[in-house]
């Protein structure tokens, strides 16, 4: 078992930077340059987490780094923090996310006060992705959606107030059913053991036992806050318009990351605590995150703006992840994870590019675009990459998670796979056309004075091409880490019979 | 025939006397002084006073822990930990209302020590609520309470509002009081008592075979409460009262009422009624609907914050009265922290409207707020923070006052009323949001700075350092809470 300290740290690092960045606003620059190393740090320290991870501490749990402290009794409120495969691999992604996000997408406006609630924004969805307890989560869940709000509204495009009251009170009202839900099972754990205190710590309460009637109760609880987080189709509304209507690092932000709490969520506490309900619940979701799928990808075809454009990839791609998730195969579930962190990866890509395209034009209507190739070619490179990543193509990261999600879930619910499968021919056509019309053909006017990427804007990429190829030619290392925790988890969750 | 005299346990009801006192003192003071008792010493007379209730408080306290709960003056008044907790955090909005009224009264030219002494006065009666152990020992607390009020609400004479709301409050809240008197004679007719823990005990050990009356008593009791605290749909009163009332008063009515009329609504319905629990429980349970959905509801549309914090303290009552809904040790405890933590953040929010409200008392538009966190960074992030709280967002107090009561309604089995009553503070979201938003808009950044006088700069500063403070570590006031209702419930 190593320190938990480590993980204390994640969350200190980027608490510290904020405060920093807020006491250094005098002076011109400074704060931006002590959030650059409190995000550097935060990724250091989250790789070092990374290659110390053992998952075999604990006899019959993969979870390492644990310790528990209990803050209000009455409250059952308390610290308690453990990662296990598949927290691990989004603790990077927090911390490269981050990072990515505050060298590619600098934003000079009162940029101490921006910074301030990027750190914190990292400091808080960190701690939803370290919680071992559920009401922790719930508060660093909660909390992530105040600094969201802020960066939308007040660096946010023509509509933000809008967005950012649409973004919050979707979210807000979201996670009410959350909330209720972990209350509730909370009593019913104490009342199941006669004289215990309240308790939300994950490893009490998933030994709860409850009617299958409970069980799918408070699995609609659960999934509705994470459908609305992710998104899954239908409760996707709020999403398009507010990555376009975000700052570039907040679209980064939501897209890349948060949304990810929505399929961390749904994973780890909607399907690893009411296996009962899943067997009612399956054939639901999975429908719902087929329709997704191409709902996203018909969209995404004829939305008229390249954020508008992620946002409705995003939620095809999310629903894929939501396939992979509740297929209840490992191999499924694995791709899911891996796709997770593969599409934060992809999307940090896509809205960086879309970023330094809007600075250049102040625009990111796809018709004022033509022909960037010919006075662009690295940028267009730079998509390329990032697009057929997305596509799924052979060789690059996109490909082995989606390969994956769609062998698991044929081998369980074949037909889902059969449809979502049309998803990636989607996919490619979508990508294709709008690099097509943006990128194509002969620029003319203010699309031939165009810059090319400068040294620092191709800097940011790389690690972005890097991990694209990486993990689509040598996934192993990562694959180690997520598929133990998985399998148990899915052993968990379904004893006999389905796992596949 | 000899009158027997009820022996008198003095340091149960000293917080009581001390109020009291102080406003006799006061009294005197401005008939026997040559000229105008300066508004200092005015100021700090009740600042003392309040002081030195809490000091009461805590010998009562001790005293408590040594002997036990114990009941005084034939059984009229009790000692718990409930009523010393309860009767601190009125103490603590006293305090915090004189200095900010100190600032207020300066800026107005408002002179002479009868605002001093009506708050003294009504804060003698809520404390008595909290503490009485008997119906006519709650209207007499209630009476006190509200005649304060109906003058300090009327105390801004430049302003016709300011009449307008007493005349509604008074008209109003005198009704009210008759119903509840009303209730309480009948509860007395059909249970032989107007004594809490008579009728407890009457209740616990007969079968009505016609309850009746017994309803119906309660139920006007009921509604006596329902007005105090502003629930719905007797909540008509409170819009234009808190626009109309000088904005400390507001802010005084917001803590201390919700304050006293709780802590009695617990005494009743869990002490004296608890037998009853499945009858009210349903009449409870739409008046929280109606009260958590309608209060959001309505403030959203508002342009006026002053209103707009009147129809959020609406949606909070709905909130508190979860609490006293789920009928239990839990409940109780979680409404005794809601309002602990409720009446320091209103204080200090009606605080900053008194500041940015100028004048006469007279801005309170939206509209006035508009970048107010761009010219004063303090003052800004201090309401935002305090907005923040009462939305009920992590790392604030306000969070963990709705996560306790709705706990407690999740262990009674209301899981379905803690939903509405959540997805109404989703409602409320929006409108504490717009406000907050105000704050850091860039348009308005022409506007003119405000003065912050160093007493409400104070104030201020407390109410967000508590909010902040416990927010982020709630232990020792859970666990207060929770001590102060063990020997309480039955």
């Amino acid at each position: 078992m190593h320190s938990s300290l480590w993980l204390a740290s994640l969350l200190v690092v980027p608490l510290v930077g904020a405060i920093g960045a807020a006491l250094t606003r005098k002076v011109e620059g400074r704060a931006y340059l002590v959030a650059i190393a409190a995000s550097a740090l935060e990724l250091v320290l989250s790789l070092v987490v990374a290659c110390l991870y053992n998952d075999h501490v604990a006899k019959a749990q993969t979870f390492d780094f644990a310790t528990r402290h209990v803050l209000a009794a009455p409250f059952g409120l308390a610290y308690d923090v453990a990662i296990d495969g598949i927290s691990l691999l989004m603790i990077v992604l927090t911390a490269l996310t981050v990072l990515l996000a505050l060298l590619g997408a600098r934003d000079r406006r009162q940029e101490p006060a921006f910074v301030a609630w990027m750190l914190l924004l990292t400091c808080f969805t960190m701690g939803s992705f370290l919680s071992h307890d559920l009401l922790e989560f719930f508060i660093f869940f909660e909390l992530t959606l105040i600094p969201c709000y802020f960066i939308i509204s007040q660096w946010g495009g023509r509509e933000r107030s809008k967005a950012a009251l649409k973004f919050f009170i979707y979210t807000f009202t979201g996670s009410a059913f959350l909330l209720i839900g972990i209350l509730y099972l909370g009593f019913a754990h104490q009342h199941q053991i006669p004289g215990s205190a309240l308790t939300f710590s994950y490893s009490a309460i998933s030994s709860t036992a409850m009617s299958h009637g409970t069980a799918v109760w408070l699995f609609v609880a659960f999934a509705i806050a994470f459908a609305v987080k992710a998104p899954i189709w239908p409760l996707h509304t709020w999403s398009p318009i507010t990555y376009a209507e975000a700052p570039t690092a907040g679209s980064i932000e939501m897209s890349a990351l948060l949304a990810k709490l929505g399929t961390y969520g749904l994973l780890r506490f909607a399907v690893g605590l009411f296996p009962l309900a899943l067997a009612t619940m399956r054939p639901v979701v999975l429908t719902l995150a087929v329709i997704g799928i191409l709902y996203g990808s018909m969209l995404a075809c004829t939305t008229p703006d390249l954020k508008r454009f992620v946002a409705y990839s995003s939620l095809a791609q999310m629903g894929f992840i939501t396939l992979g998730v509740m297929s209840g195969s490992t191999i499924a579930t694995v791709g899911a994870v891996l796709l997770m962190f593969n599409h934060g990866v992809i999307t940090i890509g896509f809205f960086l590019i879309i970023g330094f395209i809007e600075k250049r034009r102040g625009s990111i209507l796809i018709k004022d675009f033509k022909g960037l190739q010919g006075p662009a070619p690295i940028m267009a490179a730079l998509f390329t990459v990032v697009m057929l990543a997305s596509i799924g193509l052979p060789g690059l990261s996109g490909f082995v998670s989606e390969y994956l999600i769609l062998i698991g879930t044929f081998a369980t619910h074949a037909w889902w796979a059969v449809v979502a499968t049309f998803g990636v021919v989607a996919a490619a056509l979508y990508l294709l056309w709008a690099y097509q019309r943006v990128f194509h053909g002969r620029a003319e006017g203010a699309n031939a004075e165009i810059a090319d990427a400068t040294p620092r804007e191709q800097w940011v990429l790389v690690p972005v091409v890097v991990l694209i190829v990486v993990l689509g030619v040598f996934p192993k290392p990562v694959l180690d880490r997520i598929t133990p925790s998985v399998q148990q988890l899915i052993h968990h969750v379904a004893p006999a019979g389905v796992n596949k | 025939m000899k009158l027997a005299i009820p022996s008198i346990h003095y340091l149960a009801i000293l917080p009581v006397l001390i109020f009291f006192g102080a406003a006799l003192a006061l009294v005197l003071a401005s008939a026997l002084a040559r000229g105008k008792v300066p508004l200092v010493v005015a100021t700090s007379t009740v600042v003392a006073a309040a002081a030195a209730s809490i000091v009461a408080n805590y010998f009562q306290w001790r005293c408590v822990a040594k002997a036990g709960a114990s009941v005084t003056i034939a059984h009229a008044i009790v000692l718990d930990d409930f009523s010393v907790v309860a009767s601190g955090v009125i103490a603590l909005s006293v305090i915090m209302t004189a200095l900010v009224a100190h600032d207020w009264a300066i800026r107005e030219r408002v002179s002479g020590v009868e605002f001093h002494i009506l708050a003294l006065a009504s804060s003698a009666g809520a404390i008595l609520m909290t503490q009485a152990n008997d119906l006519i020992v709650i209207f007499l607390g209630l009476e006190i309470l509200s005649i304060g009020l109906y003058v300090l609400v009327a105390f801004d004479r430049h302003r016709a509002t300011s009449s307008e709301a007493a005349l509604k409050y008074f008209l109003l809240g005198g009704f009210a009081s008759a119903i509840f008197i009303y209730g309480a004679a009948l509860v007395y007719g059909a249970t032989g008592s107007t004594n809490l823990s008579t009728i407890s005990y009457f209740l616990g050990s007969n079968v009505l075979l016609h309850p009746g009356l017994l309803y119906a008593g309660g139920a006007l009791l009921l509604v006596g409460f329902a007005f105090k605290i502003a629930a719905v749909p007797f909540h008509l009163w409170s819009p234009d009262v808190y626009e109309g009332a000088p904005t400390p008063v507001t802010g005084l009515m917001a803590s201390i009422v919700k304050v006293g009329a709780f802590a009695a609504l617990i005494r009743v319905l869990i002490s004296a009624l608890g037998t009853q629990l499945d009858t009210w429980r349903p009449i409870l349970w739409t008046l929280i609907v109606l009260t958590t959905v309608v209060g959001a509801s309505l403030a959203v549309v508002q342009r006026n914050v002053k209103r707009m914090l009147a129809y959020s303290s609406i949606n909070h009552a709905g909130f508190i009265l979860l609490g006293v809904w789920a009928g239990t040790i839990r409940g109780t405890a979680a409404t005794l922290f809601y309002v602990i933590t409720y009446a320091p953040i209103v204080v200090a929010s009606f605080a900053i409207v008194t500041l940015i409200g100028g004048v006469g008392d007279e801005h309170h538009s939206i509209e006035r707020y508009q970048g107010l966190a761009r010219r004063q960074p303090w003052l800004g992030a201090a309401l935002a923070i305090l907005l923040l709280s009462q939305l009920g967002a992590p790392l604030t107090t306000g969070f963990y006052a709705k996560f306790a009561v709705l706990a407690s309604v999740v262990d009674a089995g209301g899981g379905a009323l803690a939903l509405i009553a959540l997805i109404s503070a989703a409602i409320a979201a929006f409108f504490y949001l717009r406000w907050a938003m105000a704050l850091y808009s860039d348009d308005g950044l022409e506007g003119t700075r405000v003065e912050v006088p160093r007493l409400t700069g104070a104030v201020i500063a407390f109410g967000v350092l508590v909010t902040l403070v416990f927010g982020v570590w709630p232990g020792p006031l859970v666990t207060l809470a929770q001590h102060a209702t063990v020997l309480f419930t039955p």
